[in-house]
């Protein structure tokens, strides 16, 4: 307590602990617009200290860069102060190196729920989801390896079939010759109709796990998003959708399916129910939002990049390279959260226990200490595997090579029977410091 | 140089000279040896480059980290005689060592 009281910012910014509901009023300048223009240069020469990255504004209109590119070298490991009122206060980790360090780091970078969990913005107190990307060794590990197999090498080599005649499915009933949006009729459809399988979800209600992972990450604070008890209640109502699966499943012979895969193996048959909960949440948006974001952002990138989507059409062998491109560039999850266990020195900073670390995948991918030209798009990069989206260490992305598989099956579907696909605006964004994806992108097929 | 032989799951062989110091990962991306990835640059932290080491040689090549042990343990592929190639320094004690990789990088 002693040594807490000396440190004016953790008095200061843990008033109670934590924040309470619902959150006071945002600090932010005013602008006269929000194109991306005028915010692009405000971040250009903002005080750094001025700055909540976490505000989804700089999301929506994609203008983060700017300011990460800043940090990265100005101040790589830095503290938000700004709206802490909001969200505790959090140190930005920029660089490859410093995040690396952290993501590794699982004795001193805690992953746990009950300290707030993996996102910047601590789970509800009232409301934790333990679910085992949001544990620590040693329980972490045996709730991770209930699941892993199904997205093992060999157990994806039986996916490719289904995937391939799936993608070629909706490929083929894409009109022709007028807009349509990529995200729904594409992106939501494929990722949807693979989350269906591997939960042995009805396919016939896949939008619903949609759905549910769109509320699992919403910002109760938005327009139009369900507010805090009412997304509680929804998570409820999916809790008990599967549990009617669970209940099916239990007593059955194992079906190959996650929920099965979750009954029969001794380190998660007795989760409680909050715990079940928190395992479908992680893998339903893990499957979902992830993929998604990366097919419709790979399509943005080459409509972007005419030069490299030319590139593509004349090699098409460049595809499994492209993939790995379009993962790093979209990083469909802009961060990952850790709670410091103990006091500690990054990068010349001094990190205290309790302290919310918020590593940024998003800038990491973007170091130019570490990466050859890393704000291009460059579909034929030399070791193009080595980016940071997936995570690194234990809690390293486990249906990695899932996504990979879709996203190259699509694309050499793609490149069968398409010359070219435009995409007619820019893109609607999401308003998360955490989901980087779209809601919709208006493309068109030349008839 | 130091010949280190990576042999697949399918029993093809490559042989590569490896320079002394440099890890074992680097000596397969950089010859293009297919089933060793590398995703995290030689951190020991993506099991990307798993392989088997032959038990005649495990005394020469060394204890897995902490690090190294938590990804292999992770992995469905894992074995005894797991370890990650980006942990093993290519010497000259290690001239034609077998590397034997699983049949998928997970």
């Amino acid at each position: 307590m002693a040594t807490q009281l000396k440190d004016t910012r953790i008095t200061q910014s843990l008033p109670q602990g934590s924040v309470s509901w619902p959150l006071p009023p945002r600090v932010r300048p005013e602008f006269a617009n929000h194109d991306k223009a005028t915010l692009e240069s405000y971040l250009a020469s903002a005080p750094l200290e001025e700055v909540d990255i976490a505000d989804p504004l700089w999301w929506e209109t994609d203008t983060n860069h700017v300011y990460f590119r800043r940090l990265r070298e100005e101040a790589p490991i830095f503290f938000t102060h700004v709206n802490s009122n909001r969200h505790r206060g959090f140190w930005n980790v920029t660089r490859w190196n410093d995040v690396m360090a952290v993501d590794t780091n699982h004795q001193v970078f805690s992953s746990e729920a009950m300290l707030g969990g993996i996102t910047l913005f601590d789970m509800d107190s009232d409301f934790i989801m333990p679910m085992f990307i949001a544990m620590d060794q040693p329980k972490h590990d045996v709730q991770r390896k209930a699941v892993n197999p199904i997205v093992s090498g060999q157990n994806l080599a039986g996916y490719e079939e289904l995937i391939r005649s799936r993608t070629c499915e909706v490929l083929d009933s894409l009109p022709r010759g007028e807009a349509f949006d990529w995200v729904d009729k594409v992106s939501i459809e494929l990722t949807s109709r693979m989350l269906a399988t591997l939960f042995g979800w009805p396919q016939e209600r896949r939008r619903m796990l949609t759905y549910w992972s769109d509320v699992s990450t919403s910002d109760p604070e938005l327009p139009g998003s369900p507010g805090k008890e009412e997304r509680q209640g929804i998570l409820l109502g999916m809790l008990q959708e599967f549990t009617m699966l669970w209940n099916e499943r239990v007593n059955a012979e194992p079906t190959g399916d996650l929920v099965s895969m979750l009954a029969h193996n001794p380190a998660t048959r007795n989760m409680p129910p909050m715990e079940f909960m928190g395992n479908l949440v992680l893998l339903i948006v893990g499957g979902n939002d992830t993929t998604r974001n990366s097919i419709t952002g790979g399509l943005y990138f080459l409509n972007k990049n005419p030069g490299e989507y030319a590139k593509l059409k004349a090699n098409h062998d460049l595809v499994e390279n492209m993939v790995s491109e379009i993962i790093r560039y979209q990083t469909p999850l802009a961060h990952m959260r850790r709670t410091a266990l103990q006091d500690t020195v990054l990068g010349g900073q001094l990190i205290h226990k309790g302290d919310k670390v918020v590593m940024w995948y998003s800038s990491a991918n973007r170091d130019d200490t570490v990466l050859d030209r890393p704000d291009e798009f460059i579909i034929d990069r030399a070791r193009a595997r080595q980016h940071m989206s997936f995570g690194f260490g234990i809690h390293r992305c486990v249906g990695n090579r899932l996504a990979e598989l879709q996203l190259k099956i699509l694309w050499e579907e793609i490149l069968k029977r398409f010359d070219t696909i435009e995409v007619l605006e820019e893109p609607e964004r999401v308003p998360s410091a955490f989901v980087r994806g779209y809601k919709s992108m208006m493309v068109r097929i030349p008839a | 140089m130091v010949k280190i032989i990576y042999v697949e799951h399918t029993g093809a062989r490559h042989e590569v000279n490896v320079p002394e110091g440099e890890n074992l990962m680097e000596g397969a991306v950089q010859n293009n040896v297919p089933g060793i990835d590398g995703d995290c640059g030689g951190n020991a932290a993506c099991a990307t480059c798993h392989c088997y080491i032959p038990s005649e040689w495990q005394a020469l090549t060394g204890e897995r980290s902490e690090l190294e042990d938590s990804m292999i343990e992770l992995a469905d592929t894992a074995q005894p005689n797991s370890r990650l190639a980006c942990q093993i320094k290519a010497s000259a004690a290690l001239d034609g060592l077998e590397v034997h990789m699983p049949a998928t990088q997970h």
